[in-house]
């Protein structure tokens, strides 16, 4: 228990398309206030200093470090996390990353993958270049990049795949 | 790594900000995109009394051109300034120079106004604000103020602001018949720059006719060097005068000879109007 | 089909791209209290610690010092038969009154969350007195220099020399001497999660959760310190987020949360932020060396001699000592090639530094970057192209096994089928053209070359004879579910590697079953058997010869079973795709139908047989103390002559360790090993200030990481040479790129340096301002 010395504050936001209020520690992170008291522990604190990128998470519907925003600052927006990102291109992606071997122990690969979701939602080309740029906030240890940037380009191309069929029909 | 305790505002006008700085002056440290700001707090090197979150704030993300001149609103997010149609149109250098600012999440969340109130030595915007010959307007409750680029950056993470004002807005100028050119070099992409340059110029039959430089990562502050601007309008070598008028950062990763190689480094290129070197 | 063979996506990676990943600081225990340490500021000071600010803070529950812990723990001391004479004092969980490395673990405060407990570390009033501290291992053997630790006559941890042939006359007679001395600065591991331990003692048991390699080795740790039954005490290693080595070591901090759970009888957290890893994880491969090679008239290797002087940090890293790592690069010395004399000294040097560890790869980057150097400057001394260099030199299959020079035992090596699909792989002759236009055009592009023979899945004669309380050995037990599904129980450790995918597709095809209806659990000593977990890339070469053996045993129990039950001879039945069939492949009865039999109806059963559903199997390697393997590496580098920077464009590395059970997972550890060396040889550095001895790569914007655009694409090989000890014949994999890669980047950057301007770099990681220097263009 938190002794009464501790600044809290209200909130209410979304999370994950549910509307949620409760108080957070004023000095607590956004990703920490998911993980520890919302139990939506897909987004990872791998250095807490906003390097590393395994805590991207969604924020307005863009992609910020969850380590870098504070829990009270989510009051009135709209917040989404892994567990719940959807959409074709989170969808291509989860089984592109499968598929290709773009996760080893998976400590990075939420806020991988919405980082890549985000650029695939932009539409652009997807050169390998502009996939490791987009991705260069992001760290792995274990793949060597190459079997994600891999995924990011099959996810994208079984989108316009889909694209191009529905089209045609 | 969590942040020591503080009080939290979160205003929504920007009369009430100003109200705060007023009453609190030092003790009260704007939060505008936090992406260093937050770090800082998490290693417990910034330790803000009282947090005030300009997140908020009605109207300070405006981009429009006014008068002559573009506004950039100070909480403006890099992704926004980066994509703008109207920055591309009449602030080409900043797209080039954002390209290099971090990573795409820290840019959807980072501010222009944030950046350059930090004064980070090896910030890339305030060197472009230099280059582009900007106004920095700060507001206080008695009314708003404009400080000249060159007169804004003062020092390792010193500005003219004052404790109780904030940055509204810059005024860039518009310039038709000007140039960009932007380079960093940075050990990985993203990073802080080792050494950059910002530079806006005019270039008649090739050669270089009018410009306004300014590095950045390479000393305390960015500022102008008349010498040096003088040099390459006389088509002298410039970058042979640098080694007398730097005093470069020291760090141990990026010892200041370095800094000061890349510096000349970047003026030749600049001088040759190399665009963006793949390894910068 | 077989499973085994096939590329099959780790089963877990659907749960993880979904977030469902459960990792070490996803677990809260009811009621826990959150823990954070103070930690040395100095790298060597003498304290005082007044808690009564600490303790009087709202929130905070206990601040404990060593005397504290001290009476619940015993102090470790690493020893090792391996190294006589190990000078490394004894450890406990808090240090007592003198810190001897930054970042040493002071004070333990346990509070009503982590931020609290900072609040609480911050208002100990501390009095500390520096004291004079060491760090480069140069000057540690200074005379005169100040002692790391009280007492001792000098700074020098341990050492030993290596003598074959008579190096000083083949020195003496050699047509060519080229000789080198290579800086290395120190690493750390940084796995994305971080270490850290969640602890619940419930009265009898103590339960602790850990981010780790080696569940059981760390059980029986905490059982001895501690003073608890062996089966008293659980370890739960759920997902860990990468290990790299750095996690297989006991560290103070980890044993300070179990020690103070056993204390206070309460649920403790711990997990450590990133700057207390990057300053308090193993550091690794921090050495000084000076080598040469002996050369004669036909351009043949005669000796090699080394030097070398490995900083290890306050002490030698319990339980394996951080010695390992000297006598893993001695090993590998010259390893691929064949030469008769060789010379070789080690001295371990202690610093107030954060102890080194075994870290992925251990020597072997080193030994390898050492040899390859030598290698290269040799080829060049004779104005020969280094490949062909190479293929002379290197140890021809037909010359196998043998004892190299530096005493490994080599068996089963194809340096030159590697060497032949390495040169295809490459277009050797098209990259050359490439190379020489763009060099006319001014750009300066380099291409190394490495030859790696590595020490993989260490059998039980490494640590065994060293009296180190490491297990070789490793067990599988697999269990028929009533529904016809395999679950299974590993001793190996799942670590993100994929392990537990490639004993799945092993128990398949042992069994006879889909590989997807195989589940393999690993981590949690209260169900999986005893056994060494992951080190030394062992797991498909030893974990998969456990699989095997328990997959067929359960094989053999259910056509048994079987046979009862259908009333033919079990070798008339077989087991194919989940059911028994005949010998001609038609189904009999699934294998739900056998396992339902047997467990709901044992009525039905004949009397008499009752074969069990589960088997177990234990597999010790009783010949080889590892299994040698063999790559080649090749890197195209350009170097930005300007400013200094340099690029890896392209990356080709052939392999071969043996049997690939799982080709998506053996190159996904290529490449990922190939990464953390490219990282090792351009950007990753811990770095201390000369003057007082400040740590100063404290944060992940000092520490550099190789980040995506830093990594090129790499082009993959295999040659395959199953082991042939083993029945399924895999060698170890995990370790084999970043053993390589240093070297063939070092090679690189100087290919490019040597046609630039004749010069060369030396110190790794390679630093851009070095390669100005070589280039002539800074002072």
């Amino acid at each position: 228990m938190l002794p009464l010395e501790e600044p809290l504050a209200e909130i209410a936001c979304m999370v994950n398309g549910r509307p949620i209020s409760g108080r957070v520690v004023l000095r607590q992170s956004l990703v920490e206030w998911l993980r520890a008291e919302l139990g939506l522990t897909g987004s990872h604190v791998g250095c807490a200093h906003g390097v590393c990128g395994a805590c991207h998470l969604r924020l307005d519907g863009v992609v910020v470090r969850g380590c870098l925003v504070l829990a009270v600052q989510a009051d009135g927006a709209d917040v989404e996390t892994i567990e719940a990102a959807s959409g074709p291109e989170v969808t291509a992606l989860r089984e592109a990353f499968v598929e290709h071997g773009a996760l080893q122990c998976g400590f990075c690969t939420p806020g991988m993958i919405l980082q890549a979701a985000e650029l695939l939602l932009g539409g652009g080309p997807l050169s390998r270049e502009a996939i490791r740029e987009q991705l260069s906030g992001n760290y792995c240890r274990c793949t060597g990049y190459q079997p994600i940037i891999d995924a990011v380009q099959a996810a994208g191309a079984a989108l316009q795949a889909q694209a191009g069929g529905a089209g045609g029909e | 790594m969590t942040p020591a305790r503080f009080a939290y505002l979160r205003p929504d006008t920007l009369g009430e900000a100003l109200a705060v700085l007023a009453r609190e002056g030092e003790g009260a440290t704007p939060l505008a995109g936090g992406q260093s700001l937050m770090p800082m707090m998490a290693m417990r090197m910034a330790r803000p009394a009282l947090l005030l979150d300009l997140n908020r704030v009605a109207g300070l993300d405006g981009i429009a051109v006014v008068e002559g001149a573009l506004h950039i609103g100070a909480m403006a997010r890099h992704a926004t300034v980066l994509a703008h149609p109207l920055v591309a149109a009449h602030a080409p250098l900043l797209p080039l120079a954002l390209r290099e600012v971090a990573h795409p999440a820290i840019r959807n969340r980072g501010t222009l106004g944030g950046s350059l109130c930090l004064a980070d030595p090896a910030a890339e915007l305030p060197a472009c604000m230099l280059a582009l010959d900007a106004t920095l307007v700060l507001a206080n409750r008695a009314g708003e103020r404009g400080v000249a680029a060159v007169d804004f950056f003062q020092g390792l993470y010193a500005t003219a602001r004052r404790a109780d004002e904030l940055l509204v807005r810059v005024e860039i100028p518009l310039s038709p018949g000007w140039s960009p050119w932007f380079a960093e070099t940075a050990r990985r992409h993203g990073d802080y720059a080792l050494a950059g340059l910002a530079m806006m110029c005019r270039r008649e039959a090739g050669r270089i006719t009018a410009l306004r430089i300014a590095f950045l990562g390479v000393e305390a502050a960015p500022r102008r060097l008349p010498e040096v601007e003088a040099a390459i309008l006389d088509s002298a070598d410039a970058a042979a005068l640098l080694p007398r008028l730097l005093s470069p950062l020291h760090a141990e990763e990026a010892p200041a000879a370095w800094r000061l190689h890349l510096a000349q480094v970047l003026l030749r290129r600049a001088m040759i109007g190399e665009g963006r070197h793949a390894a910068a | 089909m077989p499973a085994i063979g096939q590329s099959m996506p780790r089963a877990a990676s659907r749960r993880m791209v979904a977030g469902g990943g459960r990792y070490l600081d996803d677990h809260a225990a009811r009621g826990e209290w959150h823990v954070a340490f103070l930690r040395s500021p100095f790298p060597h000071a003498r304290f005082t610690l007044d808690t009564a600010p600490a303790r009087a803070l709202p929130g905070v529950e206990a601040v404990l010092l060593a005397a504290d812990l001290a009476a619940v723990c015993r102090p470790w001391q690493t020893t090792s038969a391996s190294f006589p004479g190990l000078v490394s004092p004894a450890q406990t969980p808090l240090a007592d009154g003198r810190a001897t490395w930054q970042g040493e673990p002071v004070a333990m405060i346990l509070a009503a969350s982590r931020a609290i407990a900072e609040d609480a570390a911050e208002a100990i009033a501390a009095d500390w007195t520096e004291l004079p501290a060491i760090t480069s291992p140069e000057a540690a053997l200074a005379p005169g220099a100040p002692l790391v630790h009280p007492g001792l006559a000098d700074n020098r941890a341990w050492g030993q020399e290596w003598r074959r042939g008579e190096p000083e006359a083949a020195f003496a007679e050699a047509a060519l001497v080229v000789e080198e001395r290579l800086v290395f600065t120190r690493h750390t591991g940084v796995a994305l999660e971080p270490r850290g331990a969640v602890a619940e003692w419930d009265g009898g048991t103590l339960m602790l959760r850990l981010s780790h390699q080696m569940p059981h080795q760390m059980r029986l740790h905490l059982a001895e310190q501690l003073d608890l039954a062996v089966n008293r005490v659980r370890v739960i290693c759920g997902d860990v987020g990468g290990g790299f080595g750095l996690k297989m070591h006991v560290y103070q901090d980890e044993m300070a949360v179990a020690a103070a759970c056993r204390l206070l009888s309460r649920p403790l957290r711990w997990v450590a932020d990133r700057m207390e890893s990057l300053m308090a994880d193993i550091h690794a491969r921090e050495h000084v060396v000076q080598a040469r090679m002996a050369v004669d008239a036909q351009g043949m290797i005669t000796a090699m001699e080394i030097d070398d002087l490995q900083g290890l940090g306050a002490v030698s890293i319990y339980p394996r000592s951080s010695t390992v790592e000297a006598m893993s690069l001695l090993r590998v010395v010259g390893a691929p090639y064949r030469f008769a004399h060789a010379l070789g000294r080690t001295t371990c040097v202690l610093q107030n530094k954060v102890p080194t560890g075994q870290y992925r790869g251990v020597g072997a980057p080193i030994g390898c970057a050492v040899t390859e150097r030598l290698v290269e400057k040799a080829a060049r001394a004779r104005g020969e192209d280094s490949w062909q260099f190479r293929t002379r030199n290197l140890l021809r299959a037909d010359e196998m096994p043998r004892i190299s020079a530096f005493g490994a035992a080599l068996h089963g090596l194809h340096h030159h089928t590697a060497m032949d699909q390495a040169a295809a792989l490459i277009d050797l002759p098209a990259l050359r053209a490439e190379i020489a236009a763009g060099r006319a055009a001014g750009r300066v592009l380099g291409l190394g070359v490495a030859v790696t023979v590595e020490f993989t899945a260490s059998g039980p004669a490494i640590y065994g004879p060293a009296g180190v309380g490491v297990a070789a050995t490793d067990t599988v037990v697999v269990t028929l579910e009533p529904t016809g599904e395999l679950s299974a129980q590993a001793s190996i450790s799942e670590i993100g590697q994929g392990i537990t995918q490639g004993l799945a597709q092993v128990l398949a095809d042992a069994v006879g079953v889909p590989a997807s209806a195989v589940q393999v659990g690993a981590g949690d000593t209260a169900s999986s058997p005893h056994g060494g977990g992951a080190w030394a890339s062992r797991g498909a070469a030893i974990g998969g010869e456990a699989a095997w053996g328990a997959g067929r045993l359960l094989r053999t129990q259910l056509l048994e079973g079987a046979a009862a039950l259908l009333q033919a001879a079990p070798d008339s039945l077989d087991i194919r795709d989940g059911a028994i069939t005949d010998a001609a492949g038609v189904p009999r009865m699934t294998l739900a139908a056998l396992a339902r039999t047997m467990l709901f109806r044992g009525h039905e059963m004949p009397q008499g047989v009752t074969p069990g559903l589960s088997a177990t199997y234990q597999y010790r390697r009783e010949a080889d103390p590892t299994l040698a393997n063999n790559g080649v590496h090749a890197a195209l580098v350009e170097i930005d002559p300007l400013t200094g920077l340099v690029r890896v464009l392209r990356y080709w590395m052939v392999g071969d360790c043996g049997r690939v059970l799982n080709p998506l997972l053996v190159d996904g550890q290529y490449r990922g090993g190939v990464a953390t060396g490219i990282g090792e040889a351009l950007l990753e550095a811990c770095r201390y200030d000369q003057e007082t001895g400040q740590f100063m790569s404290g944060t992940l914007a000092d520490y550099l990481l190789p980040m995506a655009p830093d990594i090129p694409d790499i082009t993959l090989g295999h040659v395959e040479t199953p082991y042939p000890g083993s029945v399924l014949g895999a060698k170890g994999a995990g370790e084999s790129g970043t053993c390589g890669a240093p070297a063939a980047v070092l090679n690189a950057v100087n290919d490019a340096l040597a046609a630039a301007s004749g010069g060369a770099v030396t110190e790794m990681p390679i630093h851009p301002m070095a390669v100005l220097r070589a280039l002539g263009a800074m002072a």
